[in-house]
């Protein structure tokens, strides 16, 4: 039977180190089967966050060679074996244990967005074609594998100033909303920093329910606060339109 | 099981990340100085009845002291330096902001401004640049009806293969635009509202899916178009009569 090197990151917020574990390889096995190995054979206390095993929940994100993946939807199989194996926490966010990270900052931007609202005299009859847009963002399982790799958050550290891809999509799902009547591109400029974001589209790249993040979420978004910010053209026809 | 520490401090990705933005860089740069000679030579672009597409529209003014290239060349740049696509290869490539996915930035953590700043901030007008550079397409597709008209009446060369090809290469990169697809129909919430606009919003998405390969292909076509007519004039090569 072959054999996997698997170098894990283990240590918390004081600092730490790559440990390395040799692993059995078993077909169809993934990232997470083999920490699971690991914790089963060398080390019981390996902290690592999971729940679904099925790339449905969000839980198990981490550095992969490098890469910000999912544990358990990335076969051992997809990576070169003769090399070592590395598995690293979200560089982005506080390192709690090992491969655990405090992702909670997410959820305090999440509240900054405002919710869905709606006219009074609101019809809820929606056609298929008006709310297929915003179909695709809900695909999003919120394993913030867009957070981590976003350069503007992971290495210029802007939390303060940008929300974050996957809070754009979650922006333009409720931008996008056939029924929705709040206007949010005032936020979207200043507050969520939709200007930090310059397209290099590693978010796209990584996310793992395949959302155009970028094409379909972050540029029609930027598109929106560039028809009331730098349009001329569509500020006199909303002027002649009395909009 | 063995201990190490963690390998590298611009990435621990171990995949070869960086030859896609160096190709990009070279042809990139490679374009750019090819059209900068050929905007600045004011020679070699015409070849009854071909016009090569730098010098078109033609613009023959007497207070213009320079080339009449550089008259008309600021659209197609300005279009190209501002589109969605090009802005994430030349940010990677030339100012790695970053030069790839969870690998370390350029610049330093924290002087980052993404394109919320002066000069980045100009991004937001592409859609001008989009209407520019769709009046120099328009005069394109006139030169490559012009090119079907020899001294000796109706006819195909080589030449007018080229530059259709040109022309429509461009014209897809045009209509793939981002830009393009919010104006078409994506600023609106409601498509069942507005079909026919749906239905062009529908078209423009998927063409919009291959914006890249159109950018790359009309950016080769145009050089080589240029490129074929230089070398006629030049008399290196000679042109293939069809019909």
């Amino acid at each position: 039977m072959s054999v996997a090197k698997l170098r894990i990151y283990r240590g918390d917020a004081e600092g730490g180190q790559e440990v390395e574990y040799d692993v059995p390889i078993e077909e169809g096995m993934v990232v997470l089967d083999a920490i699971h190995f690991v914790q089963a054979n060398y080390d019981g206390d390996i902290a690592v966050r999971w729940n679904c095993k099925a790339a449905k929940c969000g839980s198990c994100s981490a550095e992969i060679n490098g890469m910000p993946k999912l544990t358990c939807k990335t076969r051992l199989d997809t990576l070169p074996l003769d090399k070592p194996i590395t598995v690293h926490p979200l560089k982005t966010f506080p390192i709690m244990k090992d491969l655990v990270t405090d992702v909670s900052w997410n959820y305090e931007v999440r509240k900054k967005i405002p919710p869905f609202k709606y006219a009074k005299d609101t019809d809820w009859k929606m056609q298929q074609v008006d709310v297929e847009r915003s179909q695709e963002f809900r695909k999003c399982i919120e394993c913030y594998l867009c957070q981590d790799v976003c350069h503007v958050l992971r290495n210029h550290n802007k939390k303060n100033e940008f929300f974050g891809p996957r809070m754009m999509i979650k922006i333009a799902e409720l931008e996008m909303h056939p029924l929705d009547i709040e206007d949010r591109k005032e936020m979207l400029r200043e507050a969520a920093g939709v200007g930090y974001c310059n397209i290099t589209k590693c978010c796209t790249e990584v996310c793992p329910e395949e959302i155009h993040i970028t094409d379909n979420a972050i540029i029609p978004l930027k598109e929106r606060v560039a028809d009331t910010y730098f349009d001329p053209l569509q500020w006199v026809m909303k002027k002649i339109k009395g909009s | 099981m063995a201990n190490g520490t963690a390998q590298s401090s611009i990435t621990l990705r171990t995949d070869t990340w960086w030859v896609l933005p160096l190709v990009t860089a070279i042809v990139l740069a490679t374009f750019g100085a090819y059209s900068t000679w050929r905007a600045f030579a004011n020679v070699d672009f015409l070849v009854q009845p071909y016009l090569s597409p730098f010098y078109s529209p033609y613009i023959l003014a007497s207070w213009w002291p320079f080339s009449p290239a550089l008259l008309i060349l600021w659209a197609p740049l300005g279009f190209r330096a501002t589109c969605y696509y090009y802005r994430k290869a030349y940010y990677r490539s030339f100012f790695m902001a970053p030069p790839g996915c969870a690998v370390k930035p350029m610049a330093k953590a924290g002087n980052y401004e993404g394109e919320t700043k002066f000069p980045f901030i100009i991004q937001n007008i592409h859609r001008y640049f989009f209407y520019a550079a769709a009046v120099v397409l328009f005069f394109l597709w006139v030169d490559a009806f012009h090119a079907l008209w020899f001294e000796d009446g109706f006819g195909i060369g080589v030449g007018t293969i080229v530059l259709f090809v040109n022309v429509i290469l461009l014209s897809m990169y045009s209509l793939s635009c981002h830009s393009f697809r919010h104006l078409v129909g994506g600023r609106f919430d409601v498509f069942s509202k507005c079909p026919t606009r749906f239905r062009l919003w529908e078209k423009v998405s998927k063409w919009n899916e291959n914006h890249a390969m159109w950018a790359w292909l009309s950016l080769f076509s145009v050089a080589l178009a240029d490129l074929y007519i230089f070398l006629l004039a030049k008399g290196v090569i000679t042109d293939l009569r069809i019909i």
